[in-house]
């Protein structure tokens, strides 16, 4: 096992993809920890400078309608963009593979009910129905992501569910079933463990993609509300000053594609450690 | 048929558990409570969920209804027919610079797998899917109607409007064909029909084409098809950047306003529209790929 884990390292560090992301990916996780330190104000500090004021020695990337700091506001947004990615992350992981692995291991009415709703999810494209389910559930940042989530399990759900369906019959999950353990303990036990690769790759491949939701749907007015530094927020208050204070849409803009970016670079490099059959050649 | 169905039925109870009273927005505070009830009724908001839905879809079906904006106090369908074409243009033209343009390059970068270009197109690429849409929209606007000034800013009357919102909204889409198309292609070279063929001596570009692209061009039919109701979601941020009036537009107001049966027509629409495109991609896979039609005929052969 030590020497398949150091395989595995040996095989990170020679992914020059996974490296430029993982170190990418470093820099704003040190960024959104040190916040406090690293911005010269606070993100809802009004007129520490002139209002509209471009890019200069005192305020690096320029300052707002309200004379905020927009390189503050910018750094405190990391911090929002990395919660966005482990909630959404995890709620989809967590529903996608409860689904996947009920519908495969059980089979039947239960399979027929998920495959028909996932079928349904793909049926209304992904942003527009996040819109009416965050209408719904009232706007805000936590329930954004819930939205995006709620529409993206899907593509977690399917893989799975063929995994499990081809796992179940091999001869270890039938001993285990022989041996009198309950359907919970064959599922999370023995069957989710061979999962756990893919799934891997499938979270690093689709948290670009939910990250760039999130920020469109708060880029709508549908996500966080202000004060909120969040870059999509900011860059669609940036949009009506465009003109005269570009400033203001192109520095959260910059660290938006910056962070995708990395978790994009760093997936690729995944997919290429953990799945060698789908390398991208 | 089933999908559409639980589709319009899903939008539509959605809608219907919303916040919010639909009353609330269309009268003001000045208008008495029995008036209220009397509108409420009229309207038949105080039915219970299964009987509005069935009214709505009658009204479509058998009169082409939409039932009337709560906002705009106008039938729905009026307010589509002008807004439809645009989008249509908008979608038209993203779609076809997108194929006319991903294709080719895919091929090429495939074919000349690890030279500089395909290097080159696989980090560029990669770059423009990390990149959302609104802030290509906002770059160009920028570049091109701020700083250059050879576009107009926002609009929708002559055909130079267009042509940034086209740029922003096909870039995503244009970088996942064009990656899929390189992906898909690369496998099909790996075949032993290439080789076999090529070993035959027949002449590499016909290779190419008949052999090569054909077989490769089965997935990208199916994603492409499958890409067009993301397409759409692509447009309600195009259009409000670069605030055209269009369905995107419409819709984005509608959910803002709490607009209902604006909301509800619209999304019907697309969904429909979607389960078309999953039809269609079906079909002409069917036509492409011999062994699927088999498989879908039944196995005779």
């Amino acid at each position: 096992m030590s020497s398949k884990s150091k395989e595995t390292l040996h095989a990170c560090l020679h992914n020059v993809n996974f490296m430029i992301g993982f170190f990418m990916l470093l820099s704003v996780i040190l960024v959104a920890i040190f916040a406090d330190k690293l911005a010269p104000f606070g993100y809802t500090d009004q007129l520490v400078g002139p209002q509209f004021e471009a890019p200069s020695a005192a305020h690096w990337f320029g300052t707002d309608e309200l004379g905020r700091d927009v390189l503050s506001r910018v750094i405190y947004g990391t911090r929002i963009t990395l919660k966005v990615a482990a909630l959404g992350a995890s709620l989809e992981l967590i529903i996608g593979v409860v689904v996947g692995l009920s519908c495969g291991y059980f089979g039947g009415a239960i399979d027929h009910v998920f495959t028909f709703l996932t079928d349904l999810t793909w049926c209304i494209p992904g942003t527009i129905l996040a819109l009416a389910v965050v209408t719904l559930i009232g706007k805000s940042l936590t329930n954004s992501v819930i939205a995006i989530a709620m529409v993206c399990w899907a593509s977690y759900a399917r893989p799975i569910r063929a995994k499990t369906m081809s796992l179940k019959t091999m001869a270890f999950v039938e001993t285990g079933k022989a041996f009198g353990e309950s359907s919970a303990a064959l599922m999370f036990r023995y069957i989710l463990p061979n999962v756990i690769p893919s799934l891997i790759v499938m979270v690093s491949t689709t948290l670009p993609g939910t990250i760039l939701s999130t920020t469109t749907l708060s880029f709508l007015g549908m996500g966080s509300q202000a004060p909120s530094p969040d870059w999509g927020l900011n860059l669609s208050k940036g949009m009506d000053y465009i003109g005269s204070a570009p400033w203001l849409s192109i520095f959260p803009g910059i660290a938006l594609v910056y962070t995708v970016l990395g978790f994009s670079l760093l997936g690729e490099g995944v997919r290429d450690i953990l799945d060698p059959h789908l390398k991208s050649q | 048929m089933i999908l559409v169905f639980a589709v319009t039925l899903l939008v539509f109870s959605l809608l219907y558990m919303m916040p919010g009273n639909p009353i609330d927005i269309m009268t003001d505070r000045k208008v008495s409570a029995e008036k209220r009830a009397e509108m409420v009724h009229q309207y038949g908001f105080d039915q219970p969920l299964h009987v509005q839905y069935f009214r709505w879809m009658k009204k479509i079906i058998q009169d082409q209804d939409f039932g009337q904006s709560v906002r705009y106090k106008v039938p729905v369908w009026n307010l589509m027919k002008d807004r439809i074409p645009r989008s249509v243009k908008l979608c038209g033209w993203s779609l076809l610079i997108e194929m006319l343009l991903a294709l080719p390059l895919g091929l090429l970068a495939a074919i000349k797998k690890d030279s500089f270009y395909d290097r080159f197109s696989v980090n560029f690429t990669l770059m423009l899917t990390s990149m959302p849409s609104f802030w290509l929209g906002a770059l160009l606007i920028l570049i091109f109607a701020v700083g250059l000034k050879w576009f107009p800013i926002s609009g929708f009357e002559s055909a130079k409007n267009y042509v940034l919102p086209v740029v922003a909204l096909t870039a995503g889409s244009l970088a996942g064909t064009l990656r899929l198309t390189r992906a898909e292609v690369l496998e099909v070279l790996n075949e032993k029909y290439v080789t076999t063929a090529l070993a035959k001596g027949v002449p590499y570009e016909k290779v190419m084409f008949k052999h090569v692209l054909r077989n490769a061009l089965i997935m990208v039919t199916v994603s492409v098809f499958m890409s067009l109701p993301w397409l759409i979601s692509g447009a309600v941020v195009t259009e409000k950047i670069f605030g055209i009036p269009g369905m995107g537009n419409l819709l984005l107001n509608s959910i803002v306003v709490q607009d209902f049966p604006v909301v509800q027509a619209v999304l019907l629409l697309i969904a429909i529209l979607t389960v078309i495109c999953n039809l269609l991609s079906d079909i002409v896979i069917a036509i492409l790929d011999p062994r699927i039609r088999i498989a879908i005929g039944g196995g005779d052969k």
